[in-house]
C-alpha cells in the first residue's frame, strides 16, 4: 500500500497546434501541461486551481489517461501507469473515477439513471454483492436521491441532481481516487453548497482521495487539504490550504486571491486589491523564462530569461519564483 | 426626486407547452444616475427576463407584459412598456444599453470589432466610414485595449475573453447611454480578468455618471460594486435594500440562506456549508403562498399559516429596506443572528 | 492552388487507368464490320492505346499545351492546343466537339443556378420569417414536391403539359442554339424551361436549407446584441442574419454548380439540348467513343476541383475565422 495514491513526476502534455491551410502541419505546440509535480496522499483532497489555459483540466484528464502523457510519470497507488495501454489500464480504471463539469452533457440522455450508474458494473464485469439493482438503489440514496427514481431519465432531474447521479456513477466501483473536474461550476450557488457537502461526507465515509480541479477559489479553499496553483501549464505554488490562503508566497497566488470578490462589502471594498495588467498569454506562445513575468509587478530581467526552479520552502510548501514573498 | 429608471409592477409571462411561465411577477425597482443596482438571483429567478423586457428585447409575439418602466430622460419621461416598439428601439443603444454574458457568442464573427462598434455609432451619428472607425478606436482605447489603432480591425476570434468583453462595453457605451444593464458580464471570465472588468465599469460609471443595473448570482461581485441590491426568487423580488442592509441585516430567509451557502476565503475555518435544502421553484406552477416556503426553515414561526395561504407583500421594515416575508418584525430583525 | 493542380494531375491519371481497366476494347469497337486483326492493331495505334497508361496520360497532358498529332503520314491529323483527343467516329477534334456542346451546358447550369438560388433563398427567408404561418406551410409543400420529383418526370411533365399544351415555345426550336448576347429572346426560348425544370429540384433543397439556417442564426447571441444596439429588424436580417446563415450555402452551391457543368444528362436529353451531358451519354452508349468519354469525364472532374478552390477562397473571404495568417 503506497502512501500516496497519486504521484505526478514532471508530467507534460503538449498538443500540436495546427495552422490551418492546405497541408496541415503542426506549427508549434500548445504546452498545456509543462512539468507538473504533485502528489495526492491517501484520503486527502488536493485542489488544483488556475485560470483559463493553466492546464488544470488537462492534468486531470491525463491522470485518468484520457490523454496520453507527452513525457513524465504517473504513479497510481505505487504503480507506474504512464505507458500502460488501454487494455492494461482497464483494471486500474475501476480504482480511479472522474466527475465532470457539465451535468447537462455528461449523462447520456437516452439511458435511464439506473443504467448509467450500473454501466460501471457492466463494463468491468463486476457483480456487486446483493445484485446490481440493489447496489444502484443504495448508491442513489447515498447521494441524496430517491431510489425510486432509478428508471427515470436525466432530463427529468435538475442540474444539481444530475451532478449527484454523476457522483453515484463514480462511486459504484468503490474507487480510491476521484478526479473532479469543476464539479460544481455549472450549478447555482445554493446547490453548489449541497454538492460540496456531499463530496465532503462521502470522503469521510469511504476514505476517498480527491483531485479537485476548479477555478473557484472559495470552493477549493473549503474542500481541499492542500492546494496547487497553476499558470500556463506550470505549478506556481503548492501548500496546505490554510497556509497558502493566509500567506501566499507566489505573486500570482497573491493576485489570484486578491481578485476573488469577497461576499462582504466592508472587507471587499477596503482591502488591498492587486489588479493584474494585461491578459492571459496564449499557451501556444508562453512567455520565456518565468511564464508569469509579463503580468508580474515584481518582474526583473532574470524573470524574463530564466525559468525559476521549484523551491521547497517548508516540507509542505513549494514555490517557483525568483522573488517569492 | 425620481430616479433615471423606475420599474413598477412589471409582469412578464410567456406560454410554453407545459403552461404559462410567470418569469417576472409584480417586479418593481429603480436605479438613479451614478448608482449601481444589483439584481441577484439564481437561474430561474427571473432576473434577466425583467430587464430584457425593459429593453424591449423580449419576443413581442408570445410574451405578455404589463406594468410600467419609465425612463426619466432629460427631455421628458418615456414609459417603455406601453411605447411602440419603434420608440423603444430608438432608445436602445442611445439612452440605455445592455451587455451580455458570453462575449464570444455575443459578437458577430464575420465583422471586425471596429465595424461593429462603428455600426452602433453610425446609428445615431452622422459621419463617414472613417469617422466611425476613428470613434471605435477611441472607445477601444477608453476601455483599455492596448494598441487600439491596429486592433480595431481585428475580428472577435482574435481577441481574448476579457478583451472581447471590453469591446462589448465599448460598443454599448459609444453613444453615451445613461443606463447600462449588464447581464452576468463577468461570469464567463477568469477571476483576474473579472476584477479588471469590474474596475473598468466602476471607472466608466464615474466618468459618464451612468446608472448601472448588474444582474448576477455572484454575491462577491455584488459586495464589491453594488450600492443597492434586489434579491429575486421565483420571479418576485423578495428583498430590496442597500448593500449594507442586505449583507449585514438580511430580512428574508432566502437572502440569509444565500449568504450562508457562499464559502468565504477570509474566514479560513473548515466547517460544513449551510445549504438551502431543495430546489428553486418552477415558474409555471407557482404555489398560492410564498414561493420560498417549501425550503424555508422559518415558516413554522408564522403561526397563522399565512406562508402557504397567500404571497406576502413587499413591505418596508426600515428606511428603504423592503422584504417580502410573513415573519413579524422582531423575528425578521433576529434573522441575522443565524448568519454563519 | 498548387494543391488543385496536383489533384487534377492525379485525377486525370486515374481516369486513364480506369478506362484501361474497363474490359472493352475501343480499338475493336471503332472497327467497322470488316474487321481484321491488323485493322484493330492499326486502330489501337491510332487511338494511342498501344503504349503504357502513363505514356498515354503524358501524351494527353502535352497535347493540352502544345496540340497533338494523331496518326502518321498522310492520314495524320493535327489538333491544335488544347487538344483533348480525336474522335474517329465523328472525324473531328474532340476539343471542337466539346466546344460546341459546352455553351448549352453552361447556359443550362448558369440559368438554373441563378434561378434556384434566387427562388430558393428568398423562399427560405420568407418561410423563416413567417414560421408556422401560411406562407411557411405553402413553401414546405413546394419543398416536398421539388425534392420528390426526379427531373426525368418533372422535365417530361413540363414538356407535355406546359410547352406543348400552351405552345409557349416553338417545339421545333427547342434544341436550337441562340447566343444570349445577340439573341436573348431566342436563348430564353431554348433555355427557360430546361433551366426551370432543373432549378425546381435544387430550389426546394435550398429553401429548406436557408429556412433552417435563418431560424437557427436568428436565435444566436450576436443577433440579440444587434437588437440591443438599436438596429432595425430589416437591417438585422439583411446584414447580420443572412450573412451568417448563408455562408455555408456558398460551399454547397459551388459544388452543385460544378456538378452541373459536367452536364445534366437527363434534362439535356428531354429538352433536346446538345450539351456535354448528351455528348457523354451518346459516346458511351452509342459509339463508345473513348476520346470523347475521357475528355468529358476529365472536364467534369476539373470543374469540380476548380470550383472547390473557388469555394474555399470565397468562404475565407466571408468568414474571417477560416482565414490563416
Amino acid at each position: 500500500m503506497a502512501e500516496n495514491i497519486l504521484e505526478l513526476h514532471n508530467l507534460t502534455k503538449f498538443f500540436p497546434a495546427r495552422a490551418g491551410g492546405v497541408f496541415t502541419r503542426a506549427k508549434g505546440e500548445v504546452r498545456a501541461v509543462d512539468g507538473v509535480n504533485l502528489t495526492v496522499a491517501r484520503g486527502e483532497t488536493v485542489g488544483l486551481v488556475g485560470e483559463s489555459g493553466c492546464g488544470k483540466t488537462t492534468v486531470g484528464r491525463t491522470v485518468m489517461k484520457l490523454y496520453e502523457p507527452t513525457s513524465g510519470q504517473i504513479l497510481f497507488d505505487g504503480q507506474d501507469i504512464t505507458k500502460l495501454s488501454r487494455k492494461e489500464m482497464k483494471p486500474i480504471r475501476s480504482k480511479m473515477q472522474m466527475i465532470f463539469q457539465d451535468p447537462f452533457s455528461s449523462l447520456n440522455p437516452r439511458h435511464t439513471v439506473g443504467s448509467i450508474i450500473s454501466s460501471s458494473y457492466t463494463i468491468h464485469g463486476i457483480e456487486p454483492e446483493g445484485g446490481v439493482e440493489d447496489s444502484v438503489r443504495e448508491l442513489l440514496s447515498l447521494v441524496g436521491l430517491n431510489p425510486e427514481h432509478i428508471n427515470r431519465f436525466p432530463h427529468e432531474f435538475s442540474g444539481g441532481q444530475r451532478q449527484r447521479i454523476g457522483i453515484a456513477r463514480a462511486l459504484a466501483l468503490k474507487p480510491m481516487l476521484i478526479v473532479a473536474d469543476e464539479p460544481v461550476s455549472a450549478l447555482d450557488v445554493s446547490i453548489q453548497a449541497q454538492v460540496v457537502n456531499l463530496l465532503d461526507d462521502l470522503q469521510k465515509e469511504f476514505g476517498l482521495s480527491y483531485l479537485f480541479v476548479a477555478h473557484d477559489l472559495s470552493i477549493v479553499q473549503h474542500i481541499s487539504d492542500r492546494v496547487v496553483v497553476m499558470y500556463l501549464g506550470k505549478v506556481m505554488e503548492m501548500g496546505p490550504t490554510k497556509v497558502l490562503f493566509e500567506s501566499p508566497h507566489h505573486p500570482y497566488t497573491k493576485a489570484l486571491l486578491s481578485a476573488v470578490p469577497v461576499a462582504d462589502p466592508k472587507i471587499g471594498r477596503s482591502r488591498e486589491r492587486i489588479i493584474l495588467q494585461g491578459d492571459l498569454p496564449s499557451p501556444v506562445n508562453p512567455p520565456s523564462g518565468c511564464v508569469f513575468n509579463t503580468r508580474c509587478w515584481k518582474a526583473q530581467e532574470i524573470c524574463r530569461t530564466t525559468v525559476p526552479k521549484t523551491v521547497q520552502i517548508t516540507p509542505q510548501q513549494t514555490v517557483a519564483c525568483h522573488f517569492p514573498e | 426626486m425620481s430616479k433615471f429608471l423606475e420599474v413598477t409592477n412589471l409582469n412578464v409571462t410567456f406560454p410554453t407547452e407545459d403552461g404559462d411561465v410567470h418569469a417576472s411577477n409584480e417586479v418593481s425597482y429603480s436605479v438613479g444616475l451614478g448608482e449601481t443596482l444589483a439584481i441577484v438571483g439564481e437561474s430561474g429567478s427571473g432576473k434577466s427576463v425583467s430587464n430584457l423586457a425593459v429593453m424591449g428585447l423580449h419576443n413581442p409575439v408570445r410574451t405578455k407584459i404589463s406594468g410600467t418602466a419609465t425612463l426619466n430622460l432629460a427631455d421628458g419621461p418615456v414609459e417603455l412598456i406601453s411605447a411602440s416598439p419603434e420608440t423603444v428601439r430608438r432608445l436602445r443603444g442611445k439612452a440605455m444599453s445592455m451587455i451580455f454574458q458570453d462575449p464570444m457568442s455575443a459578437l458577430h464573427p464575420f465583422f471586425s470589432i471596429g465595424d461593429q462598434i462603428a455600426e452602433a455609432w453610425h446609428l445615431y451619428n452622422n459621419g463617414s466610414k472613417d469617422d466611425g472607425i476613428k470613434k471605435a478606436t477611441e472607445m477601444l482605447d477608453l476601455v483599455g485595449i492596448p494598441d487600439p489603432d491596429r486592433r480595431v480591425h481585428d475580428y472577435p476570434h482574435q481577441f481574448s475573453g476579457g478583451m472581447r468583453q471590453r469591446a462589448m462595453i465599448a460598443m454599448a457605451l459609444v453613444n453615451n447611454p445613461s443606463l447600462l444593464i449588464a447581464d452576468e458580464p463577468t461570469t464567463a471570465l477568469d477571476v483576474t480578468v473579472q476584477s479588471q472588468i469590474l474596475q473598468l465599469l466602476k471607472d466608466l460609471q464615474r466618468e459618464f455618471n451612468m446608472a448601472i443595473i448588474l444582474i448576477t448570482h455572484d454575491l462577491g461581485v455584488v459586495a464589491e460594486v453594488a450600492d443597492r441590491i434586489c434579491v429575486m426568487y421565483g420571479g418576485r423580488i423578495v428583498e430590496d435594500g442597500t448593500v449594507e442592509d442586505i449583507f449585514y441585516r438580511p430580512e428574508h430567509p432566502y437572502t440569509l440562506g444565500l449568504l450562508n451557502s457562499v464559502p468565504r476565503i477570509i474566514r479560513g475555518s473548515s466547517h460544513r456549508l449551510r445549504t438551502i435544502p431543495g430546489q428553486p421553484p418552477s415558474l409555471i406552477n407557482l404555489p398560492a403562498g410564498c414561493a420560498f416556503e417549501p425550503r424555508c426553515g422559518y415558516a413554522k414561526k408564522v403561526s397563522s399559516g399565512a406562508c402557504t395561504a397567500h404571497v406576502p407583500d413587499l413591505s418596508d421594515k426600515g428606511i428603504g429596506h423592503l422584504s417580502r416575508c410573513h415573519l413579524d418584525v422582531v423575528d425578521l430583525s433576529n434573522l441575522v443572528k443565524d448568519k454563519a | 492552388m498548387l494543391y488543385t493542380a496536383i489533384l487534377l494531375a492525379i485525377v486525370s491519371l486515374s481516369i486513364f487507368f480506369i478506362f484501361d481497366l474497363i474490359p472493352v476494347d475501343p480499338a475493336r469497337l471503332v472497327c467497322s464490320k470488316q474487321c481484321t486483326p491488323s485493322l484493330v492493331e492499326a486502330n489501337r495505334h491510332r487511338l494511342g492505346l498501344d503504349v503504357s497508361v502513363l505514356e498515354q496520360w503524358w501524351r494527353f497532358i502535352i497535347g493540352l499545351f502544345a496540340g497533338r498529332t494523331f496518326g502518321e503520314g498522310n492520314i495524320a491529323i493535327h489538333c491544335p492546343a488544347p487538344a483533348l483527343g480525336y474522335s474517329f467516329s465523328r472525324h473531328e477534334c474532340v476539343t471542337k466537339i466539346v466546344g460546341e456542346a459546352f455553351p448549352f451546358t453552361l447556359s443550362l447550369a448558369l440559368g438554373a443556378f441563378v434561378l434556384w438560388l434566387s427562388v430558393g433563398i428568398s423562399l427560405g427567408v420568407l418561410s423563416a420569417r413567417k414560421k408556422g404561418k401560411f406562407a411557411d406551410r405553402a413553401a414546405s409543400v413546394f419543398v416536398l414536391v421539388g425534392t420528390s420529383l426526379p427531373t426525368f418526370i418533372s422535365g417530361i411533365m413540363v414538356v407535355l403539359f406546359i410547352v406543348l399544351q400552351f405552345n409557349l415555345v416553338n417545339p421545333l426550336e427547342l434544341g436550337n442554339w441562340h447566343s444570349p448576347f445577340t439573341d436573348p429572346l431566342g436563348w430564353l426560348q431554348t433555355f427557360f424551361f430546361p433551366c426551370a425544370t432543373l432549378a425546381l429540384a435544387y430550389a426546394a433543397t435550398y429553401t429548406r436549407f436557408t429556412r433552417s439556417n435563418v431560424i437557427e442564426t436568428s436565435g444566436e447571441d450576436f443577433i440579440r446584441t444587434a437588437r440591443a444596439k438599436g438596429l432595425s429588424e430589416k437591417v438585422i436580417l439583411r446584414k447580420h442574419t443572412l450573412r451568417a446563415a448563408l455562408a455555408p450555402i456558398v460551399t454547397i452551391a459551388g459544388l452543385d454548380f460544378a456538378g452541373l457543368l459536367g452536364g445534366a444528362i437527363i434534362t439535356e436529353g428531354i429538352f433536346g439540348l446538345n450539351g456535354l451531358g448528351k455528348l457523354s451519354i451518346k459516346a458511351v452508349t452509342q459509339t463508345y467513343d473513348l476520346p470523347i468519354i475521357v475528355a468529358t469525364t476529365l472536364i467534369a472532374s476539373a470543374f469540380v476541383l476548380i470550383m472547390n478552390l473557388i469555394v474555399d477562397v470565397t468562404y475565407a473571404f466571408i468568414d474571417p475565422r477560416v482565414r490563416t495568417t
